[in-house]
């Protein structure tokens, strides 16, 4: 479980989170949604580290983040598999080396090991034979997908997944989304995700926290988002006339 | 703001000497690096280095047109100049072009599509890993590709020298086996050293502290090879000034 607690964050005179509070459970999908700046982003990175919140305190099953060394900090950094919105794969390294990286740095297994585990994780998110491609070679779901494989690579207890839809065709989003969400739930992983996409909020959303201007505004699931009354929040997820149809139906 | 600069540069390399975490990756990414920097540079500076030589040596002799100085003179003040200056600092120069350039936007493009990141929540010191191997291929590369442009100057400038007429082949040999002074070398080794140290670590903070996109990547490159070049020189300064 990760336990955020009265987490701020501010570049210059922007205060971009003002105390925001939560849990995040394993075994279910966490989705951080909110407008453009309301936070998400900068929420996930004060979460896994990328920056410093200035107060508050961010625990993973018991161990304090924002009070360990670095070297300490590397050590929960093990336990953490991150798809990030570019994929952000190694450019001049092909898709067996990127996923097997991880592995090279710290495990000992012997090669043939390493490889048996790159074409696990390869399977697991149906791009079995893709090892030698380069990401310069792959499609934009085919890189969220070989960016969702090295972060399983190490067992991750933990996942963070930052817009994993962003830029890609319907279908392709659902099939990132499931592929989360059979993950989360087959190795029980704490699993956050930050997302506007409202496909994902409705399909995978077990757990969502709604963040409005730097603050948590409400949380709940994908059942009761649809029953919700609170303007800012219908708003973000009903903007759309489609939507607010399909609430009417909910 | 400089000294703020000063100090980030300084904490960056504190990070990137930290232990690696497996120095048989480290190895493999220190021997790409040496590959690139090195092998990668080696034709540019044999060219470089070799119209270098033929020019210092026709300028020299249209300089020294006097009967009472013997034409051996030409050969001594070559090879004096290049292994001193010319090897070591217009090399270095080039290569905090060529090199420079590649290292901030090779490291500041990982900045801004998140590679970095991605190798920090990996749990990976990304200072370490991109720029160690980039900052020991480069001490040990440099000085091998400066060794080779002294060689290449000096036969250059026998090459130029004889073909034009400006000096006979007899009196450029005797002209630079005469009164040599092997320190010359240690303290052009010691720029080399020095100057590997700046081609490869200046362009990699520049890149690694980039914030944006492709413009400010861009950018990036420009100021590591700007501040690269302007610190080869102030440290071509400081070393000459010590040691002779």
């Amino acid at each position: 479980m990760i336990e955020i607690k009265d987490i701020h964050k501010s570049f210059g005179d922007n205060e971009v989170l003002r105390g925001i509070s939560g849990k995040f459970q394993p075994g279910i999908t966490n989705l951080i949604i909110g407008g453009s700046g309301s936070g998400k982003t900068t929420l996930l990175k004060c979460m896994i580290g990328l920056h410093h919140p200035e107060q508050g305190s961010v625990t993973y099953d018991g161990r304090d983040f924002t009070q360990l060394n670095t070297e300490e900090r590397i050590e929960i950094r093990k336990e953490i598999g991150m798809l990030f919105q570019g994929s952000a794969l190694f450019d001049s390294m092909t898709v067996e080396e990127n996923i097997m990286f991880p592995l090279n740095m710290f495990t000992d297994q012997s090669r043939s090991e390493k490889l048996d585990r790159v074409n696990f994780c390869l399977d697991r998110v149906n791009l079995e034979g893709k090892n030698k491609l380069f990401p310069a070679e792959l499609s934009g779901g085919m890189k969220k997908r070989v960016g969702i494989a090295r972060a399983i690579a190490m067992n991750p207890k933990y996942l963070f997944c930052d817009e994993p839809n962003s830029g890609l065709d319907p279908k392709t989003s659902i099939v990132i989304d499931e592929l989360i969400k059979e993950i989360t739930e087959e190795y029980n992983t704490t699993t956050v995700v930050v997302t506007h996409d409202m496909n994902s909020v409705m399909g995978i959303g077990d757990y969502i926290m709604f963040l409005h201007q730097g603050k948590k505004f409400w949380e709940g699931s994908n059942k009761e988002i649809a029953k919700t009354d609170i303007p800012e929040l219908n708003d973000f997820v009903f903007a759309s006339r489609f939507m607010k149809a399909a609430k009417d139906k909910f | 703001m400089n000294f703020t600069n000063f100090g980030r540069y300084i904490l960056l390399l504190k990070a990137a000497f930290k232990r690696p975490e497996k120095w048989k990756i480290y190895m493999k990414a220190i021997f790409q690096q040496m590959d690139f920097i090195g092998v990668g540079s080696l034709g540019l500076i044999s060219i470089i280095s070799t119209f270098i030589g033929a020019v210092m040596t026709l300028q020299i002799a249209f300089q020294l047109v006097s009967d009472f100085i013997p034409k051996t003179i030409i050969g001594s003040v070559n090879r004096d100049s290049t292994i001193l200056e010319l090897s070591p600092t217009i090399s270095a120069i080039v290569l905090a072009g060529k090199i420079g350039s590649a290292i901030s936007s090779e490291i500041g493009t990982m900045r801004v599509t998140e590679q970095i990141d991605a190798l920090e929540i990996m749990g990976i010191n990304a200072p370490g890993y991109l720029i160690l191997p980039k900052i020991l291929a480069g001490i040990t590369m440099v000085p091998m590709l400066v060794i080779i442009s002294m060689v290449l100057s000096i036969t250059g400038g026998y090459l130029g020298g004889t073909l034009s007429g400006a000096v006979s082949p007899t009196e450029y040999i005797q002209g630079i086996t005469t009164d040599f002074n092997p320190f010359t070398i240690a303290v052009a080794l010691v720029k080399a050293f020095v100057f590997g140290f700046i081609i490869t670590s200046v362009p990699a903070y520049e890149g690694f502290y980039v914030k944006g996109g492709a413009l400010e990547v861009a950018q990036a490159s420009t100021r590591a090879v700007v501040v690269s070049c302007i610190s080869i020189l102030a440290c071509d300064y400081l070393v000459t000034g010590l040691m002779l």
